[in-house]
């Protein structure tokens, strides 16, 4: 374990003299950890959309020669058209990446390795190799993935929910190598995450600074904490549903295939099963970012701090009994049905208490707008629409109707994109600082923010109205049907408005890339935040601290009456505050 | 281009239109609610250089209602949701004297069993392997008995708010009153392979006469 301690003075690090490769490639140092996941996570953010903008492309112009798909081998768009069979490809790899390579890595890779030992005081994880071997792990399956996409056949066909039998079996869905690949990479992903998520539950527990008790910790690290639980019970079952399927395409067992004694439903539950735990996977530590920047930019303690907690907490566990949502009319006994309608519904509470928390924070303070705090506002004002577009798919009777229609496409991309995303673009931009030294600009962030609220909505809100219409999921051509060639001008002015959602996103970019050299110098604390982090030089050397910081108070006191500045850091000594027990014998 | 729900054409589409309208309205208020709120605080609230936000920590009474309130109106939901899906897809909802349709669904296609005239499915006068084309007579309970060859498919009718997934190894009943005589259209909802998105047939909901003589063709082989 790395050990700085008695070295004087914040920032020397007896460190610096590692060779490149151990600082920068096969680094053990959490915060390189978390830069690795973050430039490999947007690379997949990248991947995803392009992925999305060939959907786009097929379902507004269908049958027309995509722009640049000349460049696209014979077997996925001969002369540029788009065919079938890459089609499937397309949303089962833009779900796979986005959900598996891009949210996921963005949410928890980045983040908690990168504040869980930053926010708590400590110098490093509690295992600093078998986090290096999660990320190595993750990049080995993102690479085979990819790779999925160029073999014989093509990618994986059977959506990202990869239902069998059509997944278990080559001859029905088309591909062999590909599904397989799906598998292999799934499995190493899991193991990926399952690293991960044991060490950050090993650091919360033992390596919080003297004073960090459990209810002075930051709600990012509440939330982080709790995710890390779910995915290290969630991933196993995903990763075992993965083995099992492999098994079906290649070494012939049945455990899919009804013909050979096999249940076809099994999938679904054991896929779900992980499946909706990894929904809150995708939000809750989105949800913890956006209160640590409502409470920064709102200059005011967190509403409810407590009832905040409670929520993460009850969403966590409630999550755990809601899965067979997903399989309201799969053939599911409907009276289980009925089970999964409650909790369902039930399920919707913390979310609405967290929602009023944010109100809660907002109301008489002192708000300063900066991009952070936009996208964290922007978050609640989408993710209130995408909570609330749940509730009708709760309602067993009306999701006979809008089960598998663009209703649900609608749903989950505003709690991913509208929701995650949007969290993400705010915590890039807060904690760009602390990672390279320099802030990232802001007038283009704002412009990226305004654009970003505008095509989005443009492109995922008229989805509903296809949704309600009947308009099926992962349907290659819509114009077949004659109820829904009325909806064809709609289907034209969503890929229009994503191919501008899109294109805005350079701005974002070029602000990420052109800010690591050009970005204007960060002082240790731009934001005024509490956090424990801030007490560091940017960017924070390797070991965090010299001598581990000492914590008074919860992370949210700002505005305080007792001081003269509206922020008070959670390692700073008021007169008449008790030292710490020493208690949590941080990094050693 | 309708920005609603298709027209109805089932019994079916009365409670479920109505309970779409209902979640409408109620997640409608909560939605005003929310984002005006967050809109009159980011004006009302912006920051002033000098001034600080009011310090406090929250309030146990408004905590105690913006958990209460959500609360009884999802549970409310939940009842009123239970008591029309026990009517609709409960295992004891299917009217005795439906008339059963056999439904064999397989890449990337629709085959439709009809009974002929002794109305039981499974005997030698069945009308077999329809090949997509459903016809029901309007205003009688319909059974259709799900069965699938070889991946999981979906039977979807929009206009009579209809879906049941069709799964290997399984038979599933589902039912349904058609209300208005047209020819609509029945989709294929779960992703089934390359050719999924072909996979639909029309349906012809027609009068009990109507009806009969198209099955007396069809016990012909003239199904047009």
């Amino acid at each position: 374990m790395t050990t700085v301690a008695g070295t004087p003075g914040v920032g020397h690090t007896h460190h610096d003299d590692r060779p490149f490769i151990r600082k920068y490639i096969f680094s053990t140092d959490h915060k390189i950890i978390g830069i690795q996941f973050l430039f490999v996570s947007l690379f997949f953010l990248l991947v995803g959309g392009l992925l999305a903008m060939q959907i786009r492309w097929q379902l507004g112009f269908p049958n027309q020669p995509m722009p640049g798909g000349k460049l696209l081998p014979e077997t996925m768009a001969p002369d540029g058209v788009i065919l079938p069979e890459y089609y499937i490809q397309l949303v089962t790899m833009h779900g796979t990446f986005m959900v598996f390579f891009a949210i996921m890595p963005l949410l928890v890779g980045v983040y908690a390795n990168f504040l869980i030992p930053l926010k708590l005081g400590a110098h490093d994880m509690a295992f600093p190799r078998i986090n290096m071997a999660s990320f190595w792990a993750a990049l080995l399956a993102g690479l085979v993935m990819l790779s999925s996409l160029f073999v014989p056949e093509g990618a994986a066909r059977a959506g990202w929910t990869m239902y069998a039998p059509l997944s278990a079996r080559p001859d029905l869905s088309g591909a062999g190598l590909g599904q397989q690949l799906w598998c292999v990479a799934i499995i190493l992903l899991g193991l990926s995450s399952i690293l991960g998520s044991l060490n950050y539950i090993t650091t919360v527990i033992n390596m919080r600074a003297p004073g960090m008790t459990w209810f002075r910790m930051p709600l990012s690290i509440w939330a982080l904490f709790i995710t890390a639980i779910l995915g290290l019970l969630a991933l196993p079952v995903l990763s075992g549903a993965a083995i099992m399927l492999l098994f079906d395409q290649t070494i012939g067992t049945h455990f899919f295939d009804p013909a050979a004694g096999g249940q076809a439903l099994l999938w679904q539950h054991l896929f779900w099963f992980f499946g909706h735990p990894e929904v809150y996977i995708l939000i809750l530590p989105a949800m913890g970012m956006v209160s640590d920047m409502i409470a920064n930019g709102s200059r005011k303690p967190i509403f409810g701090y407590h009832s905040m907690v409670f929520a993460i907490i009850g969403i966590a566990f409630l999550g755990w009994i809601v899965w067979g949502h997903h399989m309201f009319v799969s053939g599911m006994n409907p009276t289980l049905g009925s089970t999964f309608m409650v909790t369902t519904m039930i399920i919707a509470v913390p979310s609405a208490i967290k929602t009023f928390n944010w109100l809660g924070t907002m109301w008489r303070g002192n708000l300063r707008f900066h991009v952070p705090m936009m996208h964290a506002v922007g978050f609640v004002a989408m993710f209130v629409i995408g909570g609330l577009s749940g509730i009708f798919m709760a309602a067993t009777p009306v999701d006979m109707h809008i089960h598998d229609t663009y209703f649900i496409v609608a749903h989950i991309h505003y709690v991913l994109f509208g929701g995650s995303l949007f969290a993400l673009f705010g915590a890039i931009t807060f904690w760009y600082p602390k990672m390279f030294g320099r802030l990232m600009h802001e007038g283009w962030g704002k412009v990226h923010f305004w654009l970003t609220m505008l095509f989005y909505n443009l492109t995922f809100f008229p989805m509903h109205i296809l949704g309600m219409a009947g308009h099926m999921r992962r349907i290659y051509d819509p114009t077949m049907y004659d109820f829904l060639k009325p909806y064809q001008p709609l289907n034209h002015f969503i890929s229009i408005s994503a191919f501008l959602l899109f294109a805005v996103q350079a701005i974002f970019a070029l602000n990420f890339i052109i800010s690591l050299f050009r970005g204007a110098k960060a002082s240790m604390n731009p934001w005024q935040d509490n956090g424990l982090e801030w007490t560091l030089p940017n960017p924070a050397p390797h070991g965090n601290w010299a001598e581990v910081p000492r914590v008074y108070r919860g992370p949210y006191e700002y505005s305080h009456p007792d001081t003269t500045e509206d922020f008070l850091p959670q390692s700073q000594k008021l007169p008449g505050d008790p030292e710490p027990a020493a208690a949590s014998a941080a990094g050693h | 281009m309708k920005w609603w729900l298709p027209a109805p054409a089932s019994t079916f589409a009365g409670p479920i239109d109505g309970m779409f309208t209902a979640i409408l309205i109620i997640t409608g208020l909560a939605f005003v609610l929310v984002e005006s709120g967050l809109i009159w605080f980011v004006f009302k609230y912006r920051g002033r250089p000098g001034q600080k936000g009011y310090y406090t920590h929250g309030n146990t009474r408004a905590e105690y209602i913006w958990t209460a309130v959500p609360a009884v109106v999802c549970v409310g939901l939940a009842i009123v949701s239970n008591h029309y899906w026990k009517q609709i897809k409960g295992r004891d909802s299917v009217p005795p004297d439906a008339y059963p349709i056999k439904v064999h669904a397989k890449q990337f296609e629709w085959l439709f069993t009809y009974p002929g005239p002794d109305g039981k499915l499974g005997t030698a006068d069945d009308i077999v392997d329809v090949r997509n084309k459903l016809h029901v007579p309007v205003g009688r309970p319909v059974v259709l008995q799900e069965e699938a060859e070889d991946v999981i498919h979906s039977v979807f009718i929009p206009v009579f708010r209809l879906r049941q997934d069709a799964v290997p190894g399984m038979n599933i009943r589902s039912w349904f009153i058609a209300t208005v005589p047209g020819e609509y259209d029945l989709a294929c909802s779960q992703l089934c392979g390359m050719g999924h998105y072909k996979m639909h047939a029309k349906v012809t909901v027609q009068s009990q006469a109507d009806f009969d003589a198209w099955l007396a063709k069809a016990a012909q082989g003239d199904i047009e």
